[in-house]
């Protein structure tokens, strides 16, 4: 293999891993910051007790984002260096701001609400968990306003090789940054919601503190399901902008050569990236023309045009992404959206019934959707990033002109076996960590005494 | 002053807060094995820096962003320069904060002892790598014309680096040592103190060795001549009132005495470099400067804005959590488990 390709693995790697904590830590905070608000308002010490399990839970999972999210930070400069060199300007405002308004916070009042619970007054208290949770999605925002800056760059001049910033408002209400920031981030609430969604239907199965747990369970599953639906909608808005802005990102999402009018959805395709095919199909007829445009009539372009484009554009080169990869995460994703959406408005429904409790197959479903949430976000960074091949700017940068010339290939081989090795074993801690804690249940409070979440 | 200069005083300001703060964290961390007689010790030992040590690390990652942000070259040459060191302080800091946050949720034995040595490991290596990595950039490094780097491992290895290495170890942990001190109790607190009192005569004489040899290895002396300056002056007169204010029993004089060595010490760095960020031992023609390294005007601008109004702010409320958790930490305090 070559420095490029063990640099994109390397990176493929860290940033993935990262994202499966990340997605949990930002709709679970919220989700903790609210159980504890109800046992502030109701005084009510079955929502302490939630507090406390999910708390714990979460400072588990947070902890292993911080841990993953350094190596974020810095990686750019390792692998990266010439692309580094090329977005500086640009990029690393939002790194930096990030830092000093979202990262600060959410580690100073983490440490405050964790060992806090003994020495600060409740409202002072409850505070600090809503500061976290806030600054946590405040965090995702300004990381997506870099990204989605290399998926579509605005307010930039070349200069001297480099893209320099000339218009900063510009990049802070790029279109596709508007579009993307809630849909991620309601990905993440979906993550959360399944997440106490799931844990409490464990409970409750195993008839565990199934009284208290319940209550967590309504909570989680009006959550999921308002999460749901708008995940569902800002990610029409998404394949809208995407058409518009990167239309050889979306046939690649369609495994669609050539251009049609009206477009139809594909549901079913086995791809041949070398011969250019797609076959075997099974077509929803004008649905492609609903989703990117919003009309039954509209034209979507193929890749066979949009290739001769680029070349024109650009110069002669192969200007595909890896078309089967997109296809198929587009579809895990889409296909996932409709199963939460279902799942959740049938906890909807069996609530309504007075029936939630009794459930088993209901509740054993909404403890696989844990597991399939985090398939969810990585099908959606899976088109997202592998989408925007061969470019890592978007029509600005090539992925190959990118790399550190200065690293060696060895040295990255050592680096990506050590990331991988130690991100391994700590998945298996992690996960045996929340499975062991998951499975106490919640810890017994009582009324008027105060205790710490824990103790290192 | 032009941007270029406030942004290279404003990174150098985090990454010496970032010692400062994290340096007692590392210190905590090497001290804890040698100074805890049994488990509560090393559970105490830990919990003085519970609350704080995730926000100290921020200080770490503001400055990577905001040279990232303000002097991209500096990033991209510094970071894919020192690739390997650089991974291992990364799998350090990884180690280590799994290691606090995991070491109590087990009860069995190997599990602990693993976060014992995490611990340990993850406070030892970035505390020395930090110094192996300054003391490379003051010496000047294998740059090319197209501002990478050009050497490979062996180069940033040499002995002098190593020695810098030792330097800000033993350094981090005697602040370590003296934050202990004003954190326990009783005769955990004794042995901490005792520890101090002991590491002193060691730490000096490692220090001057370093700064004598530096005369001859780096760029920084050519720019002050025999006579050291002013800030070298207060790194040595605060380092010699460490050892005066521990014999008076003053500790908090003490802590702040190591931490200005800390801050003059590494200021010395920043001022002998300035304006070069990123000297090269090859050709002068391709040092990196503040000015040929960093970003646009448009940019600086904007990020001092945010920097003016942000960095008070965190300041404010970092100190107000040391001021919640300032009781000392008691074997009371300690679950029995
Ligand atoms: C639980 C997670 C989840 C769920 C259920 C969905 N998505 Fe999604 N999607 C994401 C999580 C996600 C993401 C991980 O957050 C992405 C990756 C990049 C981004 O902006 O958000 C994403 C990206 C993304 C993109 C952008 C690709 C690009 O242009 O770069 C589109 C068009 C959609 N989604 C569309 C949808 C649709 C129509 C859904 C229908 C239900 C849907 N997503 C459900
Ligand atoms: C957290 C969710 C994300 C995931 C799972 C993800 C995943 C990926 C993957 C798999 C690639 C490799 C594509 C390929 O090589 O074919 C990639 C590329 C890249 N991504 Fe992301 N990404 C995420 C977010 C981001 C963000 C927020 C940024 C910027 C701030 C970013 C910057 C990059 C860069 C610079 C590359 C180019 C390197 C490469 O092509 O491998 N990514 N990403
Ligand atoms: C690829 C670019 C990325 C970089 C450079 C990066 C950087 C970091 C860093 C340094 C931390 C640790 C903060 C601490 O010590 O407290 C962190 C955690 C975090 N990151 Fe990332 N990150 C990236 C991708 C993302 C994405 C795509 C999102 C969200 C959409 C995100 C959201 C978060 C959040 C919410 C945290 C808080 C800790 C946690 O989640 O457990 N990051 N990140």
């Amino acid at each position: 293999m070559e420095a490029l390709e063990l640099a994109r693995w390397q990176f493929g790697i860290t940033t993935v891993y990262h994202f499966i904590f990340v997605p949990l830590t930002l709709g679970l905070s919220v989700l903790v910051a609210i159980l504890q608000s109800f046992y502030y308002r109701t005084g009510d010490i079955h929502y302490k007790m939630l507090t406390k399990y999910f708390g714990k839970l979460f400072v588990i999972i947070f902890t292993l984002g911080i841990v993953t999210g350094i190596v974020q930070e810095f990686q750019f400069g390792m692998n990266w260096s010439e692309y580094s060199r090329f977005v500086g300007d640009i990029f690393g405002i939002p790194l930096a701001i990030e830092a000093l308004t979202a990262f600060f916070i959410e580690s100073t009042f983490l440490g405050l609400w964790i060992f806090g619970w003994t020495r600060l007054p409740k409202a002072v208290h409850l505070a600090c968990i809503w500061l976290v949770a806030i600054a946590s999605n405040l965090s995702a925002v300004w990381i997506l306003m870099a990204n989605s800056w290399m998926q579509v760059p605005v307010g930039y001049e070349l200069v001297g090789g480099r893209a320099e910033l000339a218009d900063f408002i510009a990049i802070l209400l790029n279109e596709r940054l508007l579009v993307q920031m809630p849909h991620t981030i309601l990905g993440g609430f979906i993550t959360g919601g399944m997440f106490v969604l799931g844990l409490s239907a464990w409970m409750i199965i195993r008839n565990q503190q199934a009284e208290i747990f319940l209550k967590s369970a309504k909570i989680a599953l009006v959550f999921t399901a308002v999460a749901s639906l708008l995940t569902a909608t800002t990610g029409h808005d998404q394949a809208q902008e995407t058409v518009k802005t990167q239309p050889m990102k979306m046939a690649a999402m369609e495994g669609l050569w050539e251009t049609e009018q009206p477009a139809s959805f594909s549901l079913f395709a086995i791809i041949n990236q070398e011969e250019g095919t797609s076959s075997r199909e099974i077509r929803l007829p004008y649905m492609l023309s609903v989703l990117a445009h919003n009309n039954l009539t509209s034209e979507v372009r193929g890749m066979n045009d949009l290739q001769a484009e680029m070349e024109e554009k650009h110069g002669p080169g192969d200007y595909l992404p890896p078309v089967a990869i997109v296809y198929w995460s587009f579809r895990i994703m889409v296909g996932l959206g409709v199963v939460f959406i279902i799942v959740a408005f049938w906890g909807l429904w069996l609530w309504w019934k007075g029936k939630l409790q009794d459930h088993p197959l209901f509740l054993k479903t909404s403890i696989v959707m844990i597991f399939l949430t985090f398939l969810a976000n990585t099908a959606g960074w899976m088109v997202a990033e592998m989408g925007r091949q061969p470019w890592v700017v978007y029509e600005l940068l090539l992925t190959a002109d990118g790399v550190s010339p200065s690293v060696f290939k060895s040295s990255i081989w050592i680096t990506m076996m050590g990331f991988t090795l130690v991100y391994g074993v700590l998945a298996v801690a992690a996960f045996y960590l929340v499975w062991y804690f998951g499975k106490q249940g919640a810890p017994e409070e009582e009324e008027g005494t105060e205790t710490n979440l824990h103790t290192y | 002053m032009d941007l270029q200069t406030f942004w290279f005083i404003l990174i150098a300001v985090l990454f010496i807060g970032y010692f400062f703060l994290e340096g007692f964290d590392f210190g905590v961390g090497i001290l804890m094995p040698f100074v805890s007689k049994d488990e509560v010790d090393r559970r105490v030992t830990i919990n003085t820096i519970g609350p704080f040590w995730d926000a100290n690390e921020v200080w770490l990652i503001t400055a990577g962003g905001a040279m990232f942000a303000a002097f991209p070259h500096w990033y991209a040459t510094l970071f894919s320069g020192f690739y390997l060191p650089l991974f291992l302080i990364l799998l350090a800091l990884i180690v280590r904060a799994v290691g606090f946050e995991f070491r109590s949720k087990m009860k069995e034995r190997w599990w602990r002892l693993t976060a014992d040595h995490f611990i340990f490991w993850g406070s030892v290596l970035p505390a020395f790598l930090w110094g192996v990595a300054f003391t490379n950039i003051v010496i000047g490094l294998p740059i090319g014309e197209d501002m990478n780097f050009t050497g490979a491992l062996p180069a940033l290895l040499n002995p002098y680096a190593l020695l810098g290495g030792l330097v800000s170890l033993l350094m981090f942990t005697l602040h370590g040592a003296i934050f202990l001190s004003l954190r326990t109790t009783d005769e955990l607190r004794t042995r901490v103190e005792k520890t101090a009192r002991m590491m002193w005569i060691p730490v000096g004489l490692v220090l001057l060795t370093f700064a004598i040899l530096g005369y001859r290895q780096t760029i920084l002396f050519e720019e002050f001549g025999i006579i050291p300056g002013t800030l070298p002056m207060i790194a040595i007169v605060s380092f010699i009132a460490v050892i005066v204010f521990m014999n008076i029993n003053r500790y908090g004089y003490a802590f702040a005495a190591t931490g200005a060595t800390i801050v003059f010490g590494s200021l010395v760095v920043f001022q002998g470099m300035f304006p070069l960020v990123m000297p090269s031992s090859l050709d002068p023609d391709y040092h990196l400067t503040i000015y040929n390294a960093s970003s646009s005007d448009l940019t600086l601008t904007i990020m001092s804005v945010l920097a003016i109004i942000f960095v008070p702010i965190i300041l404010a409320y970092q100190g107000w959590s040391y001021w919640v958790f300032r009781e000392r930490v008691t074997r009371d305090a300690i679950p029995r488990s």
